[in-house]
């Protein structure tokens, strides 16, 4: 899924402090799962707006939504009723979530109330880890199911760099070494000798390089 | 075995001399007569000068330039050049703009992470990794060709080089990372800075049985120490160093005015031991910033008059 982080509440104060009806809306799936975007952080984000300019002495209007996917024209069209009487949107739904939102309301800003990291899951209960850059080739045959593209710092294909210690990556202790992982499950799966493939020069054009992307599912397009 | 480059490092290895290089960090701003004098400490005790390419990823004056300085002094300048900062475009075109300056020898990186430099905001391109830069020059070099599969009007002519690390994690892969270098085409390699000779020695020597010394010449990196606290930091704070205690303990069991001399002795006799050991190509001196200790150095090691080519 898509992990994003609430951003400091001043920010989003000086985003909407011209304004005097504020929408916020949240998205019902990753961020929700990952605990900044969903019905309750609505919530509590529009609290804490209410409160802010209670403090400040100003009267606003400030509404609360969630939809069912930011990411989808469908379900945003569908919130029409909702957002047109406001006159800035908060989104907290991941950057799609909120590009999305801005694409339909052409007179209406849309700022964003979160910062959207990567994409990855969940370690344990408030501890999400990234695993994929979406570099539109996968490689995980290659490298034991472990992506180099997304874990290690240098991004090498055929690594690991002079700087792995201990397990753990050059730019910290925190961090685990995407190659040592690599090599711990080759040798797990008994495929060392896999270790000795040249991992050929990448054809970045279905990366981020190639410009933004588009997927058409022909037989599913009306 | 002839050479294949006009490179005068790879005459002398091919020529069965262990060969001396040493490196030269370039100065943090555009007046190259520091590198320049740097060389000049050096020159007739070394058959090579590597300089570094933004080392640590503090930016500095760029390789390539200072390449072309040594060079145009009458020196042997050998190219780093880190994946880092440059994708494959850049790196075909430094590639070139080197060669056109008849700059023979190319040592290709990945670069330490740039959260360890000036820049610690900034991007890293990583387009290649540092095999792929191997294999990038040599198909320029050997097919005459670019990436993109087009001709070189004069292709350079390098000898190619590259770096590993018999410390870093994990060691079981630190022989097959050596054979995939080669299989990758690399014709010689600088070690990092070896402090347990013990483990370099088991290295080298699982290297050899495997067959991959005659296909590789390995210069043994050495750096000679300054001071305890420097032992200590290498230790405790640098990526992928082997400082055993022994030698943080000897260095630290002198007074502290005399912990310098101390370790450019250390330096010698890891220059003495290592000399003897079957597969040792030749020597890298990193005596970083305190260049004026490698002739002393090379003196001490027996490993001068450098031998003359013909
Ligand atoms: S190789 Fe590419 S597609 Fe596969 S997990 Fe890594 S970034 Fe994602
Ligand atoms: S230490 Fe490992 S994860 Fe970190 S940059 Fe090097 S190879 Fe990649």
């Amino acid at each position: 899924m898509i992990v994003a982080n609430g951003k400091p509440l001043e920010e989003i104060f000086d985003l909407v402090k011209d304004h005097r009806k504020i929408l916020v809306a949240g998205c019902n799936e990753c961020v929700t799962v990952c605990e900044v975007g969903g019905t309750k952080e609505v919530g509590i984000l529009a609290s804490a707006l209410r409160l802010h300019f209670l403090n400040q002495g100003v009267e606003a209007q400030v509404g609360e939504t969630t939809l069912q996917r930011q990411c989808d024209r469908e379900y945003v069209v569908g919130a029409r009723e909702t957002v047109e009487p406001y006159d800035i949107v908060v989104s907290i739904a991941c950057g799609v979530g909120c590009q999305f939102m801005a694409e339909e309301y052409a007179k209406i800003p849309v700022v964003p109330g979160v910062n959207t990291s990567f994409m990855g899951g969940a370690l344990e209960r408030g501890v999400w880890s990234e695993r994929c850059q979406g570099c539109g080739t996968c490689l995980l045959a290659q490298t034991a199911g472990i992506c180099p593209v997304s874990r290690c710092a240098k991004r090498v294909l055929n690594g690991p760099c002079g700087g792995s210690t201990k397990g753990k990556c050059e730019i910290s202790k925190d961090v685990d070494c995407a190659w040592q992982l690599i090599v711990d499950r080759l040798k797990s799966l008994g495929r060392m000798d896999d270790y000795e493939t040249l991992t050929p020069i990448k054809d970045w054009s279905t990366d981020r390089a190639g410009g933004p992307r588009t997927r058409i599912k022909e037989e599913v397009v009306s | 075995m002839s050479s294949t480059t006009p490179s005068k490092l790879e005459k002398m290895l091919k020529a069965g001399h262990q060969a001396v290089t040493s490196e030269c960090g370039p100065p943090r701003g555009s007046d190259a007569e520091a590198i320049k004098e740097k060389a000049q400490l050096i020159k007739n005790h070394v058959d090579a000068i590597n300089i570094t390419d933004n080392q640590t990823s503090v930016t500095r004056l760029c390789s390539l330039a200072s390449c072309i300085h040594l060079k145009l002094a009458g020196l042997e300048p050998i190219l780093q050049m880190v994946t880092r900062d440059r994708n494959r475009i850049a790196m075909q075109s430094d590639i070139l703009g080197a060669a056109s300056f008849d700059i023979h020898n190319i040592l290709c990186l990945s670069g330490d992470h740039q959260s360890f430099g000036d820049c610690a905001a900034g991007q890293n391109v990583h387009d290649l990794d540092s095999m792929q830069l191997i294999q990038t020059v040599r198909h320029m070099r050997d097919e005459g060709k670019f990436l993109g599969g087009d001709e070189i009007k004069r292709p350079p002519s390098m000898f190619v080089g590259a770096a590993a690390n018999p410390f870093a994690d994990p060691f079981e892969v630190r022989v097959p990372r050596l054979a995939k270098k080669v299989a990758a085409g690399v014709e010689f390699i600088q070690t990092q800075c070896i402090f347990n000779l013990d483990k370099f020695e088991r290295w080298l020597g699982e290297a050899r049985d495997r067959g991959l010394l005659e296909k590789v010449y390995v210069l043994a990196g050495l750096t000679p120490l300054k001071s305890a606290g420097m032992a200590k930091y290498m230790k405790n704070r640098v990526p992928g160093m082997d400082v055993p205690d022994e030698v943080v303990e000897r260095i630290a069991g002198v007074p502290k005015e005399k912990q310098p001399e101390e370790g450019v002795k250390m330096c010698i006799e890891a220059v003495q031991r290592l000399k003897e050991v079957p597969g040792v190509a030749g020597f890298h001196i990193m005596a970083i910033e305190w260049e004026e200790k490698v002739p002393e150095i090379v003196e001490g090691g027996g490993l001068y008059p450098r031998p003359p080519l013909d």
